[in-house]
């Protein structure tokens, strides 16, 4: 508890000794009127003075405003204690609510407790510990075994194991030796490491996800503007409510004593504050809770959106598969395999497309540059180079039909057909494969499980290739031979045939399909670890390459919007209960009280199991 | 320009909803979000006006919930 909060509990303390002891006394008449005021001004006077500055700044509808006229209102009625005790358990609920939601707070920070605090800066040959913001690029810093690394940077020295859980939630440590790139935010396990600075602070990994995390409560979900519409039109509607119930039956009966206390109850009631709070605290728990598993949701929004989910389209290579491609067959035709291999090899050389990586790893000489010129290459085609002077064409079926060199269908292969010609003459073709991820069968199982109605593969490679992955993995449906501008085609497609309140995903690697991420409801990135483009590109991304992170992700919306739906039902059905039942006479002011801090402490605690499922720091209020 | 500003007591969630609706209705600012929960303020507005539009901010702010302190940095 904060200072503040503990000076709130002995006023409340003490106001509650007084106030018993202001009941057990046997007075009457203004006696007792001026005993019941003191614990009344011990637990009231800052409400009071809240409500008399508020007014003078404007501010009418104004919950201090709202609860000293109920209070006072009902010391003009003679129900005394009920002034005092309705007054005592408004500061017993505000308290309560205070506390919790500043246990949510830390607990949720603590889910996000990846900032470093200092880094080890070699300067003029010794070694200071400095702020990381004050760390330079270029310079070099020390982290022990044991430390948070402070700074992304390349590794100059040293080997070690990182423990990268804190930012993708995966427990297997990551190895890391001279010159592999190491990321702020882990923890180096063993050995010690020499490391250059390659960005500043400010830009860095742990920066940046702090950053979205923190200002994914900007995007507002729907859900969330519904309440703050709600709320400016929720009071004044309740007030001026209060005030026909006063005044119209008392004209017409003139009981006033009967009707002033019934809209005295009004008053209490009209606080918005359950959902006010709860809600935003649901969806920031969620995302908080999220970000612990490695999962980052850019806005509540989009958590919102998760849990309609209703067709995940998926990627094929990297997504599904593991990206990694090995040349699996050479077949040559009038020249030595290990010949074939190496012209091709050399000339896809440039490419950075995963197969022609593959190629050149399988040929596994170094690539000379000199040997190779002209090259181009054709996005979803292949590659043309001249290699030792001859004319080396290598790619898909459609390049060779389209060169006229091949006609006929592709050899029955599960992998990718490379085929080569060599000055126009058919030479033989290389089978590169991609083994579908260890848990990616599984991942889908999961997401049928989590309600998603249809799963979806786009791909560029083969329709044999996307068959067999297809047909092993369990995907509704594929759709293979897509260049990028096609799978942009094929989502808009899908999003046509998708009926209206569910959503469509789309996941892939964040690198080159940008375009698809955008057109989706929900763009999700994986392997976000280090890749400024998967994170800058989606709306959702998976820090590791696990594609099981995908249904826990909707599982974690799903819940977070049936705790939303359930404080919205519970804290407006038993608001307009007691407003009936005010209305009836038959609720008084303690029914009131309960249905507005009762309920609000309620909805609180109710939003915070969000994050009582991730965190091991939640603490039990 | 987009700036971030930190906040102090800001005790009730009602009071954020209602600055972030003061702020926005203030000439010159583009978007405003007041966060209960991180206790942080995100302004955009006009650069070459930004310094006299948080003077109406803070102004604003301290009509709604005078207890609530902006740290302006």
């Amino acid at each position: 508890m904060t200072r503040k909060q503990k000076k709130t509990l002995y006023r409340i303390l003490g106001a509650g000794v007084l106030f018993l002891v202001s009941i057990l006394l046997p007075l009457e008449g203004w006696l007792k009127l001026g005993v019941f005021l003191i614990p009344y001004a011990v637990i009231g006077w800052d409400v009071l003075w809240r409500a008399v500055r508020n007014i003078l700044n404007g501010q009418v509808f104004d919950e201090n405003f709202l609860m000293s006229v109920a209070t006072l209102g009902a010391f003009g009625c003679g129900e005394y204690p009920e002034a005092v005790a309705v007054m005592l358990f408004y500061q017993v609920g505000e308290l309560f609510q205070s506390v919790a939601v500043s246990r949510s707070r830390q607990s949720i920070s603590a889910l996000m407790d990846i900032r470093p605090d200092s880094a080890n800066v070699e300067r003029d040959g010794q070694v200071v510990q400095v702020d990381p913001e004050e760390a330079a690029v270029g310079e070099v810093i020390l982290i022990k075994a044991g430390e948070r690394v402070p700074l992304d940077g390349t590794v100059l020295e040293g080997t070690s194991s990182l423990d990268t859980s804190a930012l993708t939630g995966e427990s297997l440590p990551r190895d890391v030796s001279p010159g592999e790139e190491v990321i702020s935010g882990c923890v180096n396990l063993s050995g010690l490491l020499r490391v250059e600075v390659t960005k500043p602070f400010g830009q860095s990994t742990v920066a940046r996800i702090l950053d979205l995390v923190e200002n994914s409560s900007e995007k507002k979900a729907q859900a969330e503007h519904f309440i703050t519409k709600f709320a400016r039109y929720y009071t004044p509607i309740v007030v001026f409510a209060a005030l026909a119930l006063a005044v119209i039956p008392s004209l017409l009966d003139g009981q006033w004593g009967v009707w002033t206390p019934r809209a005295l109850n009004f008053l209490v009631v009209s606080c918005p504050c359950a959902l006010v709070i709860s809600i935003p605290l649901s969806f920031f728990g969620g995302i908080g809770g999220a970000s612990k598993q490695g999962i980052l949701v850019k806005g509540s929004n989009y958590l919102e959106a998760l849990a309609q989910t209703g067709i995940v389209v998926l990627d094929k290579t990297g997504t599904l598969t593991q990206g990694r491609f090995s040349v699996a067959a050479v077949h040559s035709k009038g020249m030595e395999e290990a010949q074939l291999l190496e012209l091709t090899a050399l000339a896809e050389q440039f490419s950075t497309h995963p197969i022609s990586r593959s190629i050149v790893s399988a040929w596994g000489g170094v690539p000379e540059g000199s040997r190779v010129s002209d090259v181009e290459e054709e996005a979803g085609h292949g590659v043309r180079a001249m290699v030792d002077g001859r004319k080396v064409l290598a790619g898909n079926r459609k390049l060779m039909e389209r060169e006229g060199i091949l006609d006929g269908s592709d050899p029955k292969h599960t992998g990718t057909v490379i085929h080569v010609a060599v000055d126009g003459v058919y030479a033989g073709y290389l089978v590169v494969a991609d083994q579908p991820k260890l848990t990616s069968a599984q991942a889908l199982r999961e997401l049928k499980a989590a309600g998603v109605r249809q799963t979806v593969m786009l791909t560029g490679d083969t329709q044999g290739a996307a068959q067999v992955v297809a047909r092993e993995l369990g995907l509704d449906r594929f759709y293979a031979q897509l260049l990028p501008a096609g799978k942009v085609e094929q989502v808009e497609a899908l999003l046509q045939e998708k009926g209206s309140r569910e959503k469509l995903i789309f996941v892939g690697d964040g690198i080159n399909d940008a375009p698809v991420l955008s057109r989706a409801d929900i763009g999700v990135a994986m392997g976000g670890l280090g890749s400024d483009a998967a994170i800058e590109a989606a709306d959702i991304v998976l820090m590791d390459d696990d594609l099981l992170k995908l249904p826990a992700a909707i599982r974690i919306a799903r819940k977070t919007l049936a705790i939303v739906r359930q404080n919205v039902v519970f804290a407006l059905g038993v608001k307009l209960l007691v407003l009936v039942l005010s209305a009836l006479g038959k609720a008084n002011m303690w029914a009131a009280v309960f249905a507005d801090v009762g309920v609000s402490v309620l909805a609180i605690l109710n939003a915070s199991r969000m994050l009582a499922e991730h965190g091991s720091s939640h603490e039990k209020f | 320009m987009k700036k971030t500003f930190k906040l102090i007591d800001l005790d009730c969630a009602n009071c954020a909803a209602k600055m972030e609706t003061a702020i926005k209705k203030i000439d010159g600012v583009s978007g405003a979000t007041v966060s209960f929960l991180t206790q942080k303020m995100t302004i955009e507005a006009d650069d070459v006006r930004f310094e006299e539009i948080m003077r109406q901010v803070v102004k604003a702010c301290k009509k709604v919930e005078p207890d609530c302190e902006i740290v302006l940095k």
